[in-house]
């Protein structure tokens, strides 16, 4: 009986380990960049291309940075989360139009349900998108009032997601 | 009869042509596949490719799973080639750009992670496991030589003289 134990012991603990690698997500990389200053950016605005927009121009508000392209297709999955969530006023929402091309972005945003954004970046090669370690799209980043990044969700926002961390944590920074 | 036979003619013809035309579509599609692959990449300075190359052997490909950026043809390794392109060529060192990478995009871009105190289970586990198993097949070893030589009891040595001089006694 005793000789089967440690073979059993060992079983189990390869169980637990395999148990624990199924649940996570191996497209979900922790990002570097939470706990530091956004990367500068000046890039033009989606809406209108002689006005620039800058993570300076934000400072003293907690905003989050959606980057979506209007070739993404689990952007439509979180699309209809952000106009909604645009409506309730809780959380600056600026975009980062992630290599697409201008006239097919718009279009999209009035084709799926309107622009959720405050203003979108217009990032055509993804050189900035590239600085936030974007590898694939939609990721959103929870940026403080001083500029920090403090949380980043990869892949389509949910309604669960808004409610459990994004929108408490956005909430407790815009008190402290 | 003489019927069957044009329209089997025609049949063939007809089959021969578009075999033709499929051979012939090949032929001038296969060169433009490979002079598409081939500008790809930009053609420069190939000591530049060389380098791009080395290093983009050691970074993983985000969006690929297990692929190197030098084995994957996705967007993302395309960026990422290019980026180190830009890099070399505004006189960056290998470390620089390395650094960049690791700075945007964590240590799990890199195939070969750095040795600290959240990777040393990564690098020592292997060892420490085959350290592990030698300790227990040492001790199981050192178990069954104390096993085979075990002495007999009185009784045990006299049953097995027994038997032997029975067998002696029966086959002269």
């Amino acid at each position: 009986m005793r000789r089967f134990l440690l073979p059993l012991a060992i079983f189990l603990v390869l169980v637990g380990f395999l148990a624990v690698g199924l649940q996570l997500n191996p497209r979900e990389v922790p990002s570097p960049l939470i706990g530091k200053p956004v990367p500068a950016f000046r890039l033009a605005q989606l809406h209108a291309a002689d006005k620039l927009i800058a993570p300076e121009d934000l400072r003293g508000k907690v905003w989050l940075l959606n980057v979506w392209a209007s070739w993404c297709v689990s952007c439509k999955q979180e699309h209809p989360v952000l106009v909604d969530l645009a409506r309730q006023n809780r959380v600056t929402l600026v975009g980062l139009n992630y290599k697409d091309e201008r006239g097919a972005a718009i279009n999209w945003l009035r084709q799926h349900g309107g622009d959720p954004y405050l203003v979108s970046a217009y990032d055509a090669d993804g050189r900035v998108g590239i600085d936030f370690g974007v590898y694939g799209v939609p990721e959103t980043f929870l940026i403080d009032k001083q500029g920090v990044i403090r949380y980043k969700h990869i892949g389509p926002i949910t309604d669960e997601a808004l409610k459990t961390r994004i929108l408490p944590l956005a909430e407790e920074l815009a008190r402290g | 009869m003489a019927e069957r036979m044009l329209w089997l003619a025609q049949e063939s013809a007809l089959a021969l042509r578009r075999m033709l035309a499929l051979f012939l579509a090949c032929g001038m599609f296969l060169p433009a596949i490979a002079a598409d692959g081939g500008l790809a990449r930009p053609v420069g300075d190939p000591a530049v490719e060389a380098r791009v190359n080395r290093l983009a052997e050691d970074l993983r490909c985000l969006t690929c799973m297990g692929q190197s950026i030098a084995d994957s043809q996705s967007s993302f390794s395309t960026d990422m080639k290019r980026e180190i392109r830009t890099m070399i060529g505004a006189g960056k060192s290998d470390k620089d750009i390395m650094d960049f990478m690791v700075q945007r995009y964590g240590d799990f871009v890199l195939y070969r992670p750095p040795v600290k105190s959240t990777t040393w289970l990564l690098w020592g586990g292997p060892f420490l496991l085959l350290i592990v198993a030698l300790a227990f097949l040492a001790a199981k070893l050192r178990k069954r030589s104390s096993q085979a030589v075990a002495q007999l009891s009185a009784s045990e040595h006299r049953q097995a003289a027994r038997l032997l001089g029975s067998r002696e006694g029966e086959n002269p």
